[in-house]
């Protein structure tokens, strides 16, 4: 059974000072149904990716709640934890329900309220996607897991600060064009390395930034979406998860994502896709070295060469292969369980031809998202034309 | 912090840290596992781990989660043993610098709430 994208929306990300986790998912969910000319009471299934609810809203069980105040309190309803890539895995949910016939209709997506706590808190919420002994107990950060792959990164490769800045100069440039995107200003080179230091060699302007938002696709069965009449032109393609070790130390190479590889392996071939038949790509940059060792992992470029992308302009919206044309994770923000979602949200626009950086007449598109420094990768490709 | 983590740490506090190897595949790892990682087999064998390691990768920390927040800047090592397995600690050093490469003890510090890994350069 094919699966369909009927309708996607993301809200604005940034701060949601007066909303909350159940409204911002409620907002995300009606103008993403509004988009499919559908209504809550067709959802039959919703699955919605939410990571550091428990700590900031003290409130669980929030896949029945989202349910319940998206106006489908009938419909099953699973909360999907996967760290950054939860959202990615309440998609896959969602499409292995109406793969199976067990739905027609799905409806997909993720919320973060970041912004209330302090960074200090958010900080340590999100060290939880971490090994809490073995990362955290040390005083390892996020920032610094990424950090210390990125410091193995540029030694073996003769890769400098300089070549990972040119990824945030060129995601904050997409962002500017996104009205959705948190961050709308450009930045260069000299800024990024002289924006204050996280974790040794990453700054601030390598980090994407602490976000609320929210982010809903609504799937549906090609059978139903010919019922009832749905203008749907973007089809899931196929899609892949797959695991590594939870701590970084436990990797024999640090500066290699396996995860993504083989999530990335079993996508290609679900979809009988090759890397050179992707158009478009949304992926995990929620530090620039991340959007190196992805697009490495996702095999548009040779191991220890994913740094020229940026810096010689292969992967601008105009470029070989277009990443993050949206701002990604950089600029347009991550709300951590509402990203894997936003990323399919910005393929489906751009399948659709309706991005408003996009890219000439792409037909194959393909998001990626990584939880945890590794231990989780999600890929999923669509297609156009459908 | 867990109980198995306070072991692992009182062990390396006195001088007799341990890992696991696995007797079908070779692999090596850490506490507290039942199941080899690498062949899933049951046959871990607990061992003694030598107390000196290789600086694998550094990153300063300028920005931290609470409990260290008034610590920063603070170096996390993670150091690889001559036995195969790596493990992630702060940096001990009266000059705090360290580069890739050179050789470390193991140690471990109790705090309020829980035992923090540490490394030493050794001169
Ligand atoms: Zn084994």
């Amino acid at each position: 059974m094919t699966v369909q994208i009927a309708g996607v929306a993301s809200t604005q990300f940034g701060e949601h000072p007066s909303s909350s986790t159940r409204e911002l998912f409620t907002d995300a969910a009606l103008a993403a149904l509004a988009d499919a000319s559908l209504s809550p009471g067709d959802i039959e299934e919703l699955y919605a990716g939410n990571f550091i609810g428990d700590l900031i809203d003290d409130q669980a069980h929030v896949g029945a709640m989202l349910a319940d105040y998206v106006g489908a309190r009938r419909a099953a309803s699973m909360r999907t934890e996967s760290a950054c890539a939860s959202a990615s895995s309440a998609a896959r949910c969602g499409v292995h329900a109406i793969e199976a016939g067990n739905a027609d209709v799905a409806l997909v997506g993720g919320v973060e309220m970041m912004h209330a706590s302090g960074i200090q808190e958010v900080t340590d919420a999100l060290a939880n996607a971490a090994d809490n002994e073995y990362e955290n107990a040390a005083g390892l950060t996020f920032p610094g897991i990424y950090a210390l792959m990125a410091q193995v990164y540029m030694d073996e490769f003769g890769v400098g600060h300089e070549e990972l800045a040119a990824v945030a100069v060129k995601n904050y440039e997409n962002g500017t064009a996104n009205p959705i995107a948190q961050r709308q200003e450009e930045t260069d080179v000299e800024s990024v390395l002289e924006s204050p230091p996280v974790a040794a060699p990453l700054h601030l302007q390598d980090c994407c930034p602490v976000t609320d938002g929210a982010s809903a696709a609504v799937l549906v069965s090609e059978e139903y979406a010919e019922d009832r009449g749905l203008e749907t032109e973007v089809s899931v393609a196929g899609s892949g998860q797959a695991s590594d070790s939870l701590a970084l130390q436990d990797r024999p190479d640090l500066a290699r994502t396996r995860a993504a590889e083989r999530a990335a392996e079993d996508a290609y071939e679900r979809a009988g896709v090759s890397p050179e038949d992707v158009d478009v790509v949304e992926l995990h940059d929620c530090f620039t070295i991340a959007e190196i060792l992805a697009v490495e992992s996702l095999g548009f470029f040779e191991r220890g060469e994913g740094a020229r992308g940026a810096v010689d302009g292969e992967t601008a919206v105009d470029g070989r292969i277009p990443v993050n044309t949206s701002g990604g994770l950089l600029a347009k923000g991550h709300p951590v369980g509402a990203t894997g979602v936003a990323q399919i949200v910005e393929i489906t626009k751009q399948l659709e031809g309706r991005h408003p950086n996009q890219v000439a007449d792409p037909r194959i598109g393909l998001s990626h998202t990584v939880g945890g420094s590794g231990a989780s990768c999600v890929v999923t490709v669509l297609e156009g034309g459908a | 912090m867990q109980p198995w983590f306070v072991d692992f740490a009182e062990r390396i506090d006195d001088g007799k840290p341990t890992y696991l190897a696995c007797e079908e595949c070779g692999e090596t790892a850490l506490a507290p596992r039942t199941v080899c990682p690498d062949c899933g087999t049951r046959t871990l064998e607990e061992r003694r781990l030598s107390e000196t390691a290789t600086v694998s990768a550094t990153t300063t920390i300028f920005s931290s989660i609470p409990e260290y927040a008034d610590e920063t800047p603070y170096t996390i090592v993670v150091a690889t043993f001559d036995e195969g397995v790596r493990l992630t600690g702060q940096l001990r050093s009266d000059g705090g610098e360290i580069d890739r490469g050179e050789t470390v003890t193991v140690g471990a510090e109790e705090r309020d709430d829980g035992w923090l890994v540490t490394f030493a350069p050794v001169d």
